[in-house]
């Protein structure tokens, strides 16, 4: 689970996905991906533009996006998630079996694999990666990943092409785990693990010649400020349908271009090949121009973003707020969110803010998610006269001016928190401060730059409600874990929590954990659904909507094929090909 | 003589603007927060007096405004339904000038029909309504910055030309530490320390001082040169040898040479502190929504969308181009009015 642009959370989190908890025993042995691609021809460049400069190349320290593009360019991993079908197939490790009890996989490894510098990929090198990505020391984004029930699984070698995981506890759909581990070569990075380097390894900067990795591509050129250059791994081992060697593409060159604007003005121009992460303002904009400039736009549907707004619940004793603290008795009472959910329009936001390019939300799962969405529950529609009346029932009462007042005779009064740098959120929030209007409300919108919000939402407290989202970066709900669980690093409305502060709190920790050593797809789903049902009964946060995701390609790319989950349009980099 | 009609020419079409800007309720048709959410982005209504059948109305009229759905986000003209156009219409409740309340507007139509001369932003707001309501808080705003920060100038530049030498010194290297400093970072401390939410009163303040204070540094550089130069002229010092004190020094025949400087500065800083407005609201300090100010309406033209395709929302920026050419006209004409007679 990935708050938008929180860098430090985004780690590589692919966990899991529904059917694939089917089929715990091994699957069969062959890349066949579901949606077949095409047989593209060699050669030519894919250009493609990045927010920002990739931090570094380093796949366990990396936790900005533009790092985790690059990497993945230059990587593989033991078993993949495809992006398009959600499902694992087979990767470094040709199959796998696990144990009866649930606790132990033990992955096969593909034979004769050489990494891009040509040395040979063995057991060695996954028992290496698995201790850097476990070791404290190194600091890890994912390493929170590998540690179920509160102990790392364990890695052995059984011989140089069969390595055994043994987890303390069964695990649903642990195999979803490695997606987010790429391989890394223990003949590279040995050393400098070992002499305590490891951190100041890989950089943008260092010499191609010291990276090495599984994946399509290698570092080839990086020109700071300007681009980074991957060229063809000749070692890669996969092959397409006529047996011809991957990837197609010679090069693949990332521009740095800063905003969304520019990225967009530079795809028009023809500068870069295909488009990623923009607004559906942009994307009518662009539509206009598609069949001239010969590039096709696709909306893929609303993404695993969920934008909500949320209540200041956390302890505020001992943090010198007393304003806050006191509005705490408001939205602390169930009847005033409840007011407040319902007095949202959420179809304005929809077709306001995202054009129409988006989902009304009634709790955390998105209509993209759809092995997990609980279709039951259904996005509130605007009532003013149900609001009010909610509103009535708690106490509150409305001075002859129409101003809200609660029991005690206080103006209802709260600021509503968003970040300047999204216009998308400050748009919502705008519209939601003339909704509850119509209930008295005096609302104000604050928006503040990036780094002071999430101060204030993580460490400080010093907010009332904000507006924010979160994107997955998988559809299984074990990628949730940190949101729902009251001990959890991201449940955002009430942080640090020594214990369920509610019933329902302690429902939520009790279903959550539940599903997460549930093996059987049909259970995991009914305690999935439970939690959806409790969200939004509860409203610990107040779901709002999920944008589209919307790409973009020149007409000259092949095997284009976009998928919701990261990296929308570079998860088959290596069957793209340019005609 | 021509030039003098001119120039009461302009003097009166600012007044005009400026009481239209002040008692904005009345000439604006909405309310600046009202939205219209089934009209987001709306073209500017056409005014008719010719109807589909080809019949004259006195009256004017305008057609609603309707999806159209060959291609999303565009309008169509409704013509099954004119909408007349009625003048001391009935409608949301304002205040003129913030003390007299009235819900009478100049104009207006009936609902479901509207009316908006400028089009509407993404919100359907009005923007006619929100240009001359952000008038309101940029024109104050951005004068009483202006007057704040050339008044220091002038103290400081006028101190330092004079007195020279260590307090020059000293004044000047304080200026260079002034333009020098991070402001950003400064900004972002200021708005941390400051409470989640500040009202608008404050918050209108705070804008003032921070852009004045902010920017006295330049002008006071300029002020400075020029009274360098005057007070080594030879009417200067036959005054200093008449025994004048160092005040009348600079009050008679020194201070005036400065007024061209600035009125220059004064028509460019305008303009200027108008937007920098826009930025303090990126951080946090400036005007919140939903009160518009003209650095707002500008900023929406800073994305590229909209930009490209909603030719309405360039309007608020077109409009300002003469307001400050009026103002550097004006500037011209008192710089005439005032310069001394040429030596």
């Amino acid at each position: 689970m990935r708050p938008i642009a929180f860098s430090r959370t985004a780690a590589a989190v692919c966990v899991l996905l529904a059917a694939a908890a089917l089929s715990v025993l091994a699957q069969p042995a062959q890349n066949a991906s579901p949606a077949q691609q095409a047989i593209g021809k060699r050669g030519g460049t894919l250009t493609v533009a990045l927010r920002s400069e990739p931090k570094t190349l380093n796949p366990a320290l990396a936790t900005d996006q533009s790092s985790q593009d690059v990497i993945y360019c230059m990587n593989a991993d033991l078993i993949h998630i495809n992006r398009l079908s959600q499902r694992t197939e087979p990767d470094l490790a040709e199959s796998w079996t696990v144990s009866r009890d649930g606790k132990a996989y033990t992955l096969h490894l593909r034979r004769g694999l050489r990494f891009s510098d040509g040395q040979p990929f063995t057991a060695d090198d996954v028992v290496f990666s698995f201790r850097v990505y476990l070791d404290d020391k190194v600091g890890s984004p994912q390493r929170d990943l590998l540690i179920i029930g509160g102990k790392p699984l364990s890695v052995q070698k059984i011989d140089s092409y069969t390595v055994r995981f043994v987890l303390s506890q069964p695990y649903a759909a642990a195999e979803r785990l490695f997606d987010g581990f790429p391989i890394l070569p223990r003949h590279l990075l040995e050393r400098a693990y070992r002499s305590g380097d490891f951190s100041k390894s890989w950089t943008v900067s260092s010499a191609p010649s010291q990276l090495a990795g599984m994946g399509p591509f290698r570092l080839a050129e990086y020109v700071p400020g300007q681009r980074i250059v991957l060229d063809r791994n000749p070692y890669y081992w996969k092959r397409d349908g006529a047996g011809q060697q991957l990837p197609y593409l010679d090069k693949l060159v990332f521009l740095f271009v800063p905003s969304e604007d520019a990225q967009v003005i530079r795809f028009l121009s023809g500068d870069t090949d295909v488009l990623s992460r923009f607004s559906s303002e942009n994307y009518s904009v662009l539509k206009a121009q598609a069949a001239v400039k010969r590039f096709h736009l696709d909306d893929l549907g609303p993404s695993l973003e969920y934008n909500f707004l949320f209540f200041n619940l956390n302890d505020l004793r001992g943090k010198n707020l007393p304003q806050i603290a006191e509005k705490q008795s408001w939205f602390r009472d169930l009847p005033f969110r409840q007011a407040v959910s319902q007095a949202i329009d959420r179809t304005a936001i929809v077709r306001l803010v995202y054009q129409g390019r988006a989902a009304a939300l009634a709790a955390q799962v998105t209509p993209g998610n759809k092995l997990w969405l609980d279709p039951a529950i259904q996005p509130p529609v605007q009532s003013i006269d149900r609001a009010r009346q909610l509103l009535k029932s708690a106490g509150f009462s409305w001075r002859s001016d129409g101003s809200l007042v609660d029991s005690r005779g206080k103006s209802v009064e709260f600021s509503i928190l968003t970040s300047s740098s999204n216009a998308q959120r400050t748009k919502i929030a705008t519209l939601i401060q003339s909704d509850l209007s119509a209930l008295g409300m005096n609302v104000h919108v604050v928006s503040l730059d990036f780094g002071a919000m999430v101060d204030r939402l993580l460490n400080s407290f010093d907010y009332e409600a904000a507006i924010m989202g979160l994107a997955d970066g998988d559809a299984d709900p074990n990628t949730e874990m940190n949101v729902w669980l009251s001990s959890g690093g991201m449940h955002i409305w009430h942080l640090n929590e020594t214990g369920p502060a509610n019933p329902w709190e302690s429902d939520l920790d009790h279903l959550m954990n539940q599903q997460l050593v549930t093996l059987d797809y049909a259970k995991r789903r009914r305690l999935y659904d439970q939690v959806q049902q409790i969200v939004a009964r509860q409203l610990p946060i107040i779901c709002l909507a999920s944008p589209d995701v919307l790409v973009g390609a020149k007409d000259r790319v092949g095997n284009f094929s976009p998928a919701i989950l990261e990296p929308y349009v570079l998860w088959n980099v290596d069957r793209i090909y340019g005609h | 003589m021509n030039r003098r009609y001119t120039f009461w020419g302009v003097v009166i079409l600012l007044a005009a603007f400026h009481l239209v800007i002040l008692s904005a309720g009345f000439f604006s048709p909405y309310s600046y927060s009202e939205q219209h959410r089934d009209l987001p982005y709306a073209p500017p209504s056409r005014i008719h007096f010719i109807d589909s059948q080809g019949h004259f109305h006195v009256r004017p009229f305008v057609y609603g405004w309707k999806y159209d759905a060959h291609s999303p986000g565009s309008y169509v003209a409704d013509l099954a339904t004119p909408y007349p156009v009625h003048v001391f219409a009935f409608g949301s409740a304002y205040k003129i000038a913030g003390l007299i309340p009235s819900r009478i507007h100049l104009f207006g139509v009936d609902p479901p029909g509207s009316i908006f001369l400028m089009g509407t932003d993404g919100y359907g707001r009005d923007q006619f309504t929100r240009f001359l309501y952000g008038g309101q808080i940029s024109l104050a705003a951005g004068l009483i910055a202006a007057a704040l920060s050339l008044a220091l100038g002038l103290v400081v530049g006028s101190i330092a030309g004079f007195y020279g030498g260590w307090l020059d010194n000293a004044l000047m290297r304080g200026g260079d530490v002034f333009m020098a400093l991070p402001w950003l970072y400064l900004l972002f401390a200021v708005r941390a320390a400051l409470p989640l939410h500040v009202p608008q009163g404050q918050i209108f303040l705070l804008i003032v001082a921070v852009i004045g204070l902010i920017g006295w540094a330049r002008p006071a550089r300029l002020i400075r040169g020029v009274v360098l130069s005057a007070k080594e002229r030879n009417f200067v010092l036959a005054a200093r040898g008449f025994g004048a004190s160092d005040f009348h020094l600079l009050r008679r025949h020194i201070l005036p040479r400065t007024y061209n400087i600035v009125l220059t500065q004064m028509t460019l800083l305008i303009p200027q502190y108008i937007l920098a407005e826009v930025t303090l609201s990126f951080l946090g300090l400036g005007i919140g929504q939903p009160l518009p100010s003209w650095g707002s309406l500008l900023s929406a033209l800073q994305e590229y969308y909209v930009l490209a395709s909603y030719w309405w929302m360039y309007l608020p920026a077109i409009l300002l181009v003469p307001v400050f050419l009026a103002y550097s006209q004006i500037a011209n004409a008192l710089q005439e009015l005032f310069s001394p007679v040429a030596l």
